[in-house]
């Protein structure tokens, strides 16, 4: 649907705000939800999702909040570009990080502009009785957006912990403060995801209750440019910083399937025939033993970190029955 | 709202048919068990069923992977196992296994409805989960208690549920339809008191020094061992919206000051009367027939529910025709009666519950003025 930009902020040093006001303005939404936005990467339309910033909607308009990547796969370059009065085209909102109500106890933990799909929930937990805490961290204060506005609404549940400043968070002592049957959201980068997910594996928590979003987390390692050969078809494509594995490979007309493009479905994933360079695994479908032995790549998300990779294409040319 | 000349939305905007953030009846206790029973509840496909601990769950009746209804499969534990691939879920929802890979996708679930079990009937919530207070269920506790007794069922009507609420709130059709049974002249021949506040709407109709119609002398005669004279009559209408209504009704030997509060000389009884929207012509009709007399005769509540059932029958057969007359007259609307003043203000709560809801998605403040049942009640 069409929608136009109302106002353009500064949230913090590197994240822009934007108040986006949809034809008949917008409707109330799910905590941990989130739109996608049309946005034109190097002049292509292309689609990127961004969390809903708060529990209702503002004067009408939904709140998101971008931070300027400089490995950006180019969304937030765009986005840097719209001003107030901008058009655009939105979908309504939905939701793959929902809260869910009726735990005993919650933990949300937030790293840098993971804290956007957070706010929301907090102000949802802030109106319930049951207790809570924000666990929120970042590289320095300048750069983590919401600081103020959280410490004013929930005082000693929100916990900084800002490197700069010599605090760092420690999984193990924040998950083992919560309730055994307490649920844990978490968004933030990759690192912090795997940190979590070691954490609550190690106090034999149950999977399900740690929940995740996928598409605000970059990798382990900084996006570097790469090579990727597929030798069944004799072609080599170079994947630039800001583009994914599968859009080079699409680029370049090779046969790929996709579906999520947040590498959690697992319909990219091919196998790895030989890597010259270090994988940074930053899917969800992968479970971390096969991470570690790198044999299948998502590839819509993941990366080769200082080298090539040859993959598998899938590619046969005697499937189609024949007399004999 | 503010047109008081008709009680239909203008076409050019269509109000939807009923709100979301409340609790609806999707069950008989009874009627759920260690097996998966599929209901379509307020419009949304709901999947019932038991946990081993005895806890009813209400989830999404589809699977988030191909939509395959997940009442198809079968449970394994207290978690569902979709018939198709297999694919698992939790009481809250989460997909807990996916076939042939090592991990499961965090986008993966089903929505989980608020559930409370209370006074025999598993309610539940389809609106904004973040409003679901359990203290906001409506309090019908005459289905559970120690001075009480009695049974009932759950019937599929195929009419609005909003039809059932104006056949509930105004009795004079007993003389019409329940001849035999309920009705007589008085109750048509005698006016009603109508009450209401933001949260309730009360109908009072007291027929003094009346002949007992049939059930009722009955009743009078299984409780004090001989057929009765002259009676007086009361019946108490409380409505709560959206869909809720309790039915205080009995008699007492005329004259032994049943209206000022002494009804040791009669029977009593409260109809608990709860309806849950399917679609918008056909809803679910939950009903129970308590009593606080002879509490220990079992035989006395078969009869009562038997007999109640063939009554409602005929209600029931009332409300489809009307139903099919109404979409056959798509260009006719409603009139109105002196009689209609309890199902109008009715209306007019229900049609305030899904104006808030309205509001709110415009962008309002979000907050529920609603008072919580019990405590309204206190």
């Amino acid at each position: 649907m069409s929608a136009r930009v109302r106002t353009v902020q500064t949230a913090a040093a590197g994240v822009r705000s934007f108040d986006i006001v949809p034809e008949g303005g917008a409707r109330t939404y799910a905590p941990g939800s989130h739109i996608n936005v049309s946005v034109l990467i190097s002049d292509e339309p292309d689609v990127r999702s961004y969390s809903l910033v708060g529990r209702l909607p503002v004067n009408g308009a939904y709140r998101i909040a971008v931070k300027r990547l400089p490995d950006s796969r180019g969304g937030s370059a765009y986005m840097s570009t719209l001003q107030p009065g901008a058009h655009l085209m939105i979908t309504e909102p939905a939701s793959h990080f929902e809260l869910q109500f009726g735990h005993p106890e919650y933990l949300l933990l937030a790293g840098g502009i993971g804290i956007t799909p957070l706010v929301g929930m907090a102000e949802a937990l802030n109106r319930g009785s049951a207790p809570f805490r924000l666990a929120y961290a970042g590289r320095s204060r300048s750069e983590m957006p919401f600081v103020e506005q959280l410490a004013a609404m929930l005082g000693e549940r929100l916990d900084l912990f800002v490197s700069d400043e010599g605090r760092r968070v420690d999984l193990l002592t924040e998950i083992g403060q919560l309730h055994p049957d307490g649920e844990l959201y978490v968004c933030g980068p990759v690192r912090m995801r795997n940190a979590a997910f070691r954490a609550w594996a190690d106090q034999g928590r149950e999977a399900v209750r740690m929940r995740f979003e996928t598409f605000a987390s970059g990798g382990r390692r900084p996006s570097r440019a790469f090579v990727v050969r597929v030798d069944e078809l004799g072609v080599e494509v170079a994947v630039p910083e800001n583009r994914s594995m599968l859009e080079a490979l699409r680029d370049a007309g090779v046969e790929v399937m996709w579906d999520c493009l947040r590498g959690e479905c697992g319909l990219c994933a091919v196998p790895v025939l030989a890597a010259d360079g270090d994988i940074d695994h930053r899917d969800v479908f992968l479970s971390v033993e096969q991470q570690a032995q790198g044999a299948v790549i998502c590839t819509c998300v993941s990366r080769v970190v200082g080298g090539g990779i040859t993959i598998g294409a899938g590619l046969r040319s005697d499937l189609a029955p024949r007399r004999p | 709202m503010e047109d008081q000349s008709t009680n239909k939305a203008p076409a050019t905007f269509s109000r939807p048919d009923w709100p979301h953030n409340t609790w609806y009846v999707a069950a008989y206790d009874v009627e759920v068990g260690r097996s998966l029973l599929p209901r379509t509840i307020a419009g949304r496909r709901l999947v019932l069923y038991r946990q081993l601990d005895g806890k009813a769950v209400a989830l999404e009746d589809a699977c988030w992977h191909r939509l395959v209804p997940l009442s198809v499969g079968w449970l394994d534990g207290d978690q569902v196992v979709c018939g198709y691939h297999g694919l698992k879920y939790n009481a809250a929802g989460r997909c807990t296994f996916m076939p042939s890979q090592g991990t499961v996708n965090p986008s993966a679930r089903v929505t989980s409805y608020p559930v409370v079990e209370q006074d025999r009937f598993v309610w539940v919530w389809t609106g904004d989960p973040a409003l679901a207070d359990p203290n906001r269920v409506p309090d019908l506790y005459w289905n559970d208690h120690s001075e009480w007794t009695g049974d009932g069922e759950v019937l599929h009507v195929d009419c609005n549920y909003k039809l059932v609420v104006d056949n509930l709130m105004d009795l004079t059709h007993e003389t019409y339809v329940h001849s035999s049974s309920l009705g007589n002249a008085a109750v048509a021949e005698t006016p009603f008191e109508v009450h209401h506040d933001p949260n309730g709407i009360r109908v009072t109709r007291w027929m003094l020094d009346i002949d007992a119609p049939p059930f009722w002398a009955q009743q009078l005669e299984w409780r004090f061992g001989q057929l009765p004279g002259r009676v007086d009559r009361w019946q108490i209408i409380d409505f709560r919206p959206p869909s809720t209504i309790t039915i205080d009704v009995g008699v007492a030997h005329a004259g032994t000051g049943a209206q000022g509060g002494d009804r040791s000389q009669g029977v009593n009884a409260v109809v608990i009367d709860t309806m849950t929207p399917e679609t918008e012509k056909s809803c679910h009709y939950f009903w129970s027939l308590t009593r606080n007399y002879s509490i220990r005769d079992q035989r006395i509540t078969t009869l009562l529910r038997t007999g109640n059932a063939a009554v409602f029958a005929e209600d029931v057969a009332m409300l489809s025709a009307q139903q099919r007359a109404i979409d056959q007259h798509p260009d006719k609307d409603f009139y109105n009666l002196n009689i209609d003043a309890g199902a109008m203000w009715a209306r007019r709560l229900i049609e305030r519950m899904v104006d808030a809801e309205i509001e709110v998605s415009a962008g309002g403040s979000g907050e529920e003025p609603v008072a919580s049942d019990r405590a309204a009640r206190k």
